[in-house]
């Protein structure tokens, strides 16, 4: 069953992918900050879970109940005292874009080099929940099969979120047009920070659940940032299930093409993929063009 | 508003220029002193998870205790270390760029060089020009010869790609020959130099010595996912399964390995395998796998080393080249020593003619390059003991098959 033995495994990748890329969705589609230091944002929240289980035995699931508020704090009070500024004095949305690329550049070096000090540059890595499961005839690990279940879970709770109450369909409309939504009486900053928050809880929940079963160290941020970038962009800036989807493509392509093709074309495989869907469809799977 | 600017621009310039000049001034009186080591190691980027456990912690090691024991010998009286440290990023442009300043504007006396093959060979050229000593210890090239010989500067510690992938072909050529193993292998491989070289000197090798590759892929680094690669490179059946691999897809492919419940009879990881990490991530489950490196975990200078890395550093070595890079400062600082004084190009000559007492036994280097190396390890019992080859004094025997994974 080599078709099974792909789309699964697959689906297991693109989950992970998918689940890495959710908080970037949140925080550059709706709160227009292009976050460079997404990456180091996420393995900042590795390190933390790696701490946790390390010193005190706490599982990685019970430290998304620490992690997750605790990351929401910091991003809340980062966009709250340095980005709202920023966000106030663009004129419009290429000038924001600009700035928040400039400063979160600069954020980036402070969370690597703390991170450098605390954990210096060597690799961690530890099990938890690298137990295998069969589903299907396909081998599985359970800890990658968490992180697709969390993917799946956040990404869906997310998107309903967005489509089905009031502040989610004011913040989708943030998105949409910043100055109207203004103009309807949606308080824009306060949402923006929300939505800043709420993408750096998520980007917490990667973090913690990756650090199961990859291996890294404190340089290994813009890994993250460049893979969360291209589902991002490949879903659709801003769409939660775009984001879903892209990424599960994503990593059901790069499965496909290792077992069928060559394992060294992956890479290739990925950036083709991308360019391709922006050929065919420049604002993504799930965009749609600015009116 | 421009005047302000201006303002400040005066005075750093003035700051600059004054500390600038202190720096001239003062560097010859300093020069008595203390003896001035620069280096430039990747602290950020993708290399500093190598640079963090080989080289740093064994620089920092290596000062401590010298200072401790006085500094240096010049002469009658014994000269105190002096750091001067930057962060080249693992970028080539930022290595040699920082050996220039270490050179030029630090004026130091000698420098100590960065991690990798890759930066080693960027560093090379220009430490040869400034006429430095070059300790190119964590390389692995099968160019090294040629550049020993171009380079009279410069030494290499490690082995070339050949000799490693030879002596892993030996070794299994042996076990094969016992009737231990059956002749295929299925090799996989990270695409970049270090991968390149020693899986197209593996294929070599083990053609020579009568294998056959049932399976033999590359991968690009940064790869998220090996379960693919894995599962085809077991549908093929091998008796050994090869990977010259990195850290991360080190501990990926070993972790993936275990889930799939794949147990050949000889299961061979890359850079990582012997680092502490690895032994710490799976425990009892890391027996029997074999790596690339060792040591003779049974030497007292080695049981010693151990100790106190971990007690200056917090953690244990690798072991491969944290004690060979250990041992090259040693060689470094007997070699000023004989020389006497700070001239650097008899120290470079001292270094490749002379021999050496150091943790890693007596070393006396040929043709600039450190001729007994280990290339094959195996976890034994918690601990990385080295296997081939097999004519270097604390071989141990290879434990084969493997056990299975628990």
């Amino acid at each position: 069953m080599l078709l099974v033995d792909i789309i699964l495994p697959g689906l297991v990748l693109g989950g992970m992918y998918a689940l890495i890329a959710l908080g970037l969705t949140l925080q550059y589609g709706v709160a227009r900050i292009m976050n460079l230091s997404y990456g180091e944002s996420l393995v900042a929240a590795a390190f933390g879970a790696f701490s946790l289980y390390s010193g005190l035995g706490l599982s990685p699931l019970a430290a998304l109940l620490l992690a997750v508020p605790v990351a929401m704090l910091l991003n809340w009070l980062l966009y709250r005292f340095l980005l709202e500024r920023l966000m106030r004095r663009g004129k419009d949305r290429g000038a924001q874009e600009i700035d928040s690329i400039l400063v979160t550049f600069g954020i980036l070096f402070v969370i690597q080099g703390a991170m450098l000090v605390a954990f210096g540059g060597q690799y961690y890595s530890y099990s938890y929940l690298s137990i295998p499961v069969v589903v299907l005839g396909s081998t599985l690990a359970v800890n990658r099969l968490v992180a697709l279940l969390f993917a799946a879970l956040v990404g869906g709770a997310v998107y309903l979120a967005l489509t089905r109450t009031r502040i989610g369909t004011a913040v989708r409309a943030i998105a949409v047009d910043a100055n109207a939504a203004r103009l309807v009486g949606i308080d824009v900053a306060a949402l923006s920070g929300l939505a800043f928050a709420f993408g750096g809880g998520l980007v917490a929940v990667g973090g913690v659940l990756v650090s199961m079963f990859l291996t890294f160290n404190a340089a290994m941020g813009v890994v993250f940032t460049m893979k969360a970038l291209v589902v991002v962009i490949m879903g659709g800036v801003g769409n939660v299930m775009g984001a879903l989807v892209a990424g599960l493509l994503l990593g059901v392509v790069e499965t496909a093409v290792a077992r069928l093709v060559d394992p060294g074309l992956t890479l290739a495989a990925t950036y083709a993929l991308f360019l391709g869907v922006l050929l065919i469809k420049p604002t993504g799977l799930f965009g749609r063009a600015a009116p | 508003m421009i005047s302000a600017n201006r303002r400040t621009l005066l005075r750093v310039t003035g700051f600059a220029a004054l500390a600038t000049a202190l720096g001239t001034f003062a560097s010859p009186a300093d020069a008595q002193e203390k003896i001035r080591i620069g280096y430039a190691i990747s602290k950020t980027g993708p290399y500093a998870g190598g640079a963090g456990i080989t080289t740093l912690p064994n620089y920092e090691l290596w000062v401590k205790d010298v200072n401790a024991a006085g500094g240096i010998k010049l002469g009658d009286k014994k000269l105190p270390i002096e750091i001067v440290e930057y962060d080249d990023r693992s970028s080539s442009e930022e290595a040699v760029k920082a050996i220039e300043r270490l050179a030029n504007q630090d004026k130091v006396d000698f420098i100590l060089p960065p991690w990798s093959t890759g930066l080693n060979l960027a560093v090379g050229p220009t430490l040869n020009r400034l006429g430095y000593p070059h300790l190119a210890v964590t390389s692995v090239t099968d160019k090294a010869p040629d550049l020993a010989k171009r380079w009279s500067n410069a030494t290499f510690w490690l082995g070339t790609s050949a000799q490693i992938s030879e002596a892993l072909a030996d070794l299994m050529g042996k076990l094969k020959s016992e009737g231990k193993i059956g002749p295929n292998i299925a090799m996989v491989s990270i695409a970049d130099q270090f991968g390149i070289e020693l899986s197209a000197a593996g294929r070599e090798a083990f053609k020579k010595h009568g294998f056959t590759l049932t399976y033999d892929k590359t991968y690009p680094m940064g790869a998220q996912d090996l379960q693919p690669l894995l599962k085809d490179a077991i549908a093929s059946n091998p008796d050994a399964f090869i990977a010259f691999s990195y850290p991360p897809d080190t501990i990926a492919l070993t972790e993936q390995a275990q889930l799939l419940k794949f147990n050949p009879k000889i299961f061979y990881v890359g850079v990582g395998t012997a680092f502490p990490l690895y032994k710490g991530k799976f425990g009892a489950g890391s027996d029997g796998v074999m790596g690339i490196g060792g040591w003779n975990a049974d030497s007292p200078q080695l049981k010693d080393y151990l100790a106190r890395h971990k007690a200056a550093t917090g953690k244990e070595p690798d072991r491969w080249a944290s004690s060979i890079t250990y041992a090259s400062l040693q060689v470094l600082q007997q070699a000023i020593e004989k020389v006497g004084k700070l001239d650097r190009a008899a120290v470079a000559a001292e270094i490749r003619s002379g021999t050496f007492d150091t943790i890693i036994g007596k070393i006396k280097l040929k043709d600039g390059l450190l001729q007994e190396v280990w290339s094959v390890g195996q976890w034994q019992n918690g601990e990385f003991y080295a296997l081939a080859p097999a004519s270097l004094p604390g071989a141990r025997a290879p434990v084969v098959p493997k056990a299975q994974w628990q």
